[in-house]
């Protein structure tokens, strides 16, 4: 196979030619001191078996693959869901880099976020300087409406101090002094993204509600009788909000979405670059504190939030990523009894047709063995959603996920008979769950795109759902929250499941009797 | 579309330079005193571009570039397969740079490779407060263990390490000796040293030189006969496959390639690379150091050669051949000759499509100027450039070899900079990196990543150009284009007719 312009070849078939095949076996007999193929093969062999298993579960300092991300990824993502506002991260610039790239590669989008580019005497001296000039020049190039600022772990560790530092930059005259610059302190040596999303959501809130770092007068609730919803870190969040306000607007429900990013990371391609799109105005942010109750989507992203928002007077509900009916049940009837308005005849009837669906459908899950990893609101969802389907959650991982969540976990495997024979896994990583899949197989794998290393590893047939989807294109436009969203989640189990069905009879005259067209 | 093309190169420069002032008028005045430094137009004839570069970037303007961290672990290191790379410190740095690089390799990835794993150490607060040497040998014990097969170990630190005191050159000490001389080393790539990604690559070729090379038994037997024509690939990263389509050609033209620094490399042979008769570096930015080392501590020449395009491949190919006899530079004219028919139809193919189109570019490493030639080579023009982390000395590589006259330059491009110079310059093509992508496709304007290859590639050697010159194609003459504007948008007004 030679390179051609009529026909291009591509990686992947070009390296495939026997001129290629021959250099690089040459390369590696030569000159990489390859390992005798014999001991690759026993050592590949090995590390399926449960004695490695157990060794694997043994470690105690050593985290390969994790599946979660640092704090200011989650303070970018809330920030970035504010009206006219610039994510101001205080640190090293690398790590604005490499959020920025995380997500334009998930949601295939630009990603605008700032830096203060603090280096090696920012490190002896502080990073003062970083944040004068840093938000006098933001302010002035990007003219944003709000500068929302988080921290990477270096200025955590030399113990900058955000709210003295904006404070000196507004007296300096770095932005007006009424500017609104709201801050989270979001190490990145705790917790994790979701953390992150937590701290900065938090902060942005009590910068509006409780006086503006001293600033201002703190607001007055005066309750108005509307709804706060809160998604939480959700690689979803495209679709997911677009279909809350849809099912908010069915029930007539007055509401305010916090750290509304569906159309940031959603513009159009028209000509015009949108470094600002849609998001929660600041004037809604504000009156937030007016609301009857908040909801949030996922507990372990408003773990602080929430208590704050009940501390404002709020009624507060928390979900873990409902997804499915009884999951979708119970946030309706919530909005239903907080607001006393009923459940709209349209949401009734999705409800109808999901059921539908799931029963036409069901005796190609019912069964099914899944392991699931992933932020441990969204692991909670699924796993609810397989066990109503009849499928069992056999192995559920959250690398991000504690103690308290491994019980809840039990709790929900415990609620019905498909979890019999289901576990928790909190604080593991993805080489953890290899073991689990070599040890304990599933029929299918549940996980973000890393997971297509287990699949290739352990030929576990894998259905990206979570965060980041790198190799699969616009997922993020569809929701997987509602009855509706529920319907897509099934659409791609099944889709995989059968594609699998397929695959596994297709060879003429061996299986394809199998090969069936109806299914 | 571009208006270049029907200006004198005096209405460019004017117009560049309007273009800069422009700009400028955004900054409060320290900083546009700053910026001021690293925008220029080229002026043919000068030895370099003009502009101050390798400088810190300025807090809160939008920079393009990353860390050392990320030049170490996630340029030079990381791709060095049977090796496992600990990103010591919080989870972040090793995650987000996880697999992103495409550094293509052969090997059981898990078992005796590992190149697109994440092996972190994941620092939580008390390893903070109580420092996390401690964990740090735990690791590399529990490394031993569970991934017996690997060569050795890289320790590359992130943000925190050097800031809480952690002695990471001791553990590496005590746990090489523990584990029979195992090559363990110690990276001080930590995220805020330096200005850029550039002082990692520095900080990583000293590690290879004081870890590597430095631990290398004079004794020690070759593990192969070396011949006369034993070259070393320094600085291609393997890219989509570059390194596999760059050596393909040096070894049809009778050279040996013992050595790939480092795409699909391995701990053996960056141990026997001072046994190279001749060093070829591609990208000079990242290791230009320890091909300077190996020349004055091994007596190694070094090379710099283009493999973008058949222009500059040809005239690579004939001056490495230069450094061997005549065996080699009749394989050099084999070579060149063998393709040609290739080229030929490739160019008759997609120069048509692309000719006179602008392209303005701004990406790291070799990029900025190396792949001009390859533009040009499709009858493209290069507009605008400029290196995210470049030094002087890359400024004036592109000044003398590569620019013409009047073209921007900009230097660390803040983001705000780069949308209003493309904004008004309207190049065909903008070739930059992910961050930048959606930017100018939102804008309209056609875009190719020119880190990643868009996930396409290789683009190095003759079989890259193919994938290049298509690439560029279907990005420039997508139909989508066509459809950014509503029709209705587009469509002059119909004026009322009069009632009668």
């Amino acid at each position: 196979m030679t390179q051609n312009a009529e026909h291009v070849l591509d990686h992947f078939e070009l390296f495939r030619g026997p001129e290629y095949q021959q250099m690089l076996a040459n390369k590696k007999a030569l000159f990489e001191n390859p390992h005798d193929p014999v001991e690759v093969e026993r050592i590949r062999e090995w590390a399926k078996t449960p004695e490695y298993r157990e060794k694997n579960f043994a470690r105690e300092a050593l985290t390969v693959n994790p599946a979660k991300a640092c704090q200011p990824l989650g303070a970018v993502f809330v920030a970035v869901g504010f009206e006219g506002t610039l994510p101001f991260v205080h640190g090293s610039q690398g790590c604005v880099a490499y959020y920025r790239s995380h997500l334009s590669r998930h949601f295939k989008e630009p990603s605008s976020c700032v830096s203060s580019s603090m280096t090696e005497d920012a490190a002896v001296f502080g990073g003062l300087n970083n944040m004068i000039d840093g938000l006098a020049n933001t302010y002035n190039m990007y003219k944003p409406k709000m500068i929302a600022v988080s921290t990477t772990c270096m200025a955590e560790v030399i113990g900058d101090d955000l709210n003295a530092f904006i404070k000196t930059s507004k007296e300096k005259g770095s932005v007006p002094a009424e500017f609104d610059v709201p801050f989270a302190h979001t190490p990145a040596f705790v917790g994790s993204h979701v953390t992150g999303y937590d701290n900065a959501l938090k902060g942005i809130l009590e910068h509006f509600w409780d006086g503006k770092a001293g600033t201002a007068p703190k607001l007055e609730r005066k309750e108005n009788g509307k709804v706060n919803f809160i998604g939480g870190f959700d690689g979803y969040t495209v679709g997911n909000i677009r279909e809350i306000k849809r099912i908010f607007e069915l029930m007539g429900i007055e509401y305010t979405i916090l750290a509304d990013n569906s159309d940031v990371f959603d513009t159009p391609t028209d000509g015009e670059f949108r470094m600002y799109d849609g998001g929660t105005t600041l004037e809604d942010a504000a009156n937030a504190i007016h609301a009857k109750a908040t909801i949030s989507m996922q507990q372990y992203c408003t773990e602080k939030t929430l208590p704050f928002i009940a501390g404002h007077g709020h009624e507060v509900a928390a979900f873990n990523h409902p997804v499915g009916v009884s999951a979708t049940d119970d946030f309706l009837m919530t909005l239903s009894r907080i607001t006393g308005k009923p459940i709209a005849k349209a949401l009734e009837q999705e409800r109808g047709r999901l059921v539908d669906a799931m029963a036409d459908s069901s005796a190609h899950i019912h069964g099914k063995k899944f392991a699931i990893y992933g932020d441990p609101d969204l692991c909670y969802g699924l796993a609810a959603f397989l066990l109503e389907l009849g499928a069992e959650p056999t192995h559920v991982l959250s690398t991000n996920g504690n103690k308290a969540w491994a019980e809840k976990m039990d709790a929900l495997f415990a609620s019905s008979p498909f979890g019999k024979n289901c576990h928790a896994y909190p604080g593991k990583d993805l080489w953890h769950m290899r073991s689990l899949l070599f040890t304990e197989p599933v029929d299918f794998l549940i996980g973000n795109t890393y997971g297509k290393y287990l699949e290739r590893d352990t030929g576990t047939p894998l259905i990206r759902i979570g965060f980041p989807v790198f190799d699969r294109h616009h997922h993020h436009r569809y929701p997987v929250w509602g009855y509706q969203g529920g319907m897509n989640v099934l659409v791609k189990i099944l889709d995989k499941i059968f594609d699998e069905i397929d695959k596994n009879t297709n060879v003429p005259a061996k299986t394809d009797y199998s090969f069936d067209i109806i299914r | 579309m571009s208006l270049a093309t029907t200006e004198s190169v005096a209405e460019i420069k004017a117009r560049n330079k309007q273009l800069i002032d422009e700009v400028l008028k955004v900054y409060p005045e320290k900083t546009a005193k700053r910026r001021a430094k690293h925008l220029n137009v080229h002026e043919a004839g000068k030895s370099d571009c003009g502009v101050k570069s390798n400088l810190k970037s300025i807090p809160g303007v939008m920079t393009i570039r990353g860390c050392a961290y990320a030049g170490s672990k996630g340029v030079v290191w990381g791709p060095i397969k049977d090796m496992i790379h600990i990103s010591h410190g919080p989870v972040g740095c090793g995650q987000y740079s996880w697999a992103a690089r495409r550094n293509y390799y052969i090997g059981t990835t898990g078992i005796d490779t590992f190149v697109t794993m994440q092996f972190t150490s994941d620092f939580q607060e008390k390893d903070i407060v109580f420092g996390g040497d401690k964990k740090l040998a735990k690791i590399i014990d529990e490394i031993q263990e569970l991934f017996p097969l690997n060569h050795g170990i890289t320790i590359q630190s992130e943000c925190p390490i050097g800031l809480i005191g952690d002695d990471i050159e001791a553990v590496s000490k005590v746990k090489s000796k523990e584990y029979d001389g195992k090559t363990i080393v110690p990276v001080r790539c930590e995220g805020f040293r330096g200005v850029s990604q550039s002082l990692g690559h520095h900080i990583a070729n000293d590690a290879v030189r004081d870890w590597i090379f430095d631990k290398v038994s004079p004794e020690a037997k070759p593990t192969f006969e070396a011949t006369p024509y034993d070259v070393a690939i320094i600085g291609d990263y393997n890219i989509g496959g570059d390194a596999w389509s760059s050596r393909i050609l040096l070894e049809e033209m009778g050279l040996r390639v013992i050595a790939q620094w480092s795409g699909d490399g391995s701990l053996a042979e960056l141990e026997a690379t001072p046994k190279a008769k001749l060093n070829v570096l591609h990208c000079y930015r990242s290791m230009n150091y320890i091909s300077r080392h190996m020349e004055e501590k091994f007596g190694i020449p070094w090379c710099e050669y283009n493999f973008f395009g058949p222009s500059k491949i040809a005239e690579s190919l004939r001056k490495i051949a230069s450094f061997f006899d005549d065996k080699i530079k009749e394989g050099a004219e084999r070579v060149i000759a063998k393709y040609q028919p290739l080229m030929d139809a490739v160019i008759a193919k997609y120069r048509p499509r692309l000719e006179g189109k602008t392209v303005m570019l701004f990406v790291g490493g070799l990029r900025p100027r190396h792949v001009i030639g390859a533009y040009e080579d499709l009858g493209m023009e290069v507009v605008g450039t400029g290196y995210e982390f470049g030094h002087n000395d890359d400024y004036q590589r592109t000044a003398q070899h590569y620019v013409k006259d009047g073209t921007l330059i900009y230097d660390d491009v803040t983001g705000y900079e780069f949308e209003r110079f493309v904004e008004k310059i309207q190049p065909d093509l903008v070739g930059s990196g992910i961050k930048e992508k959606y930017v100018f496709q939102k804008m309209g304007v056609p875009f190719r990543q020119m880190h990643s290859w868009d996930y396409s590639g290789p683009y190095h050697g003759y079989d890259g150009f193919a994938i290049f010159a298509r690439d560029m194609d279907m990005a420039i003459n997508s139909p989508i284009w066509k459809k950014t504007k509503a029709p209705w948008k587009d469509a002059p007004r119909p004026s009322l007719m009069a009632a009668e």
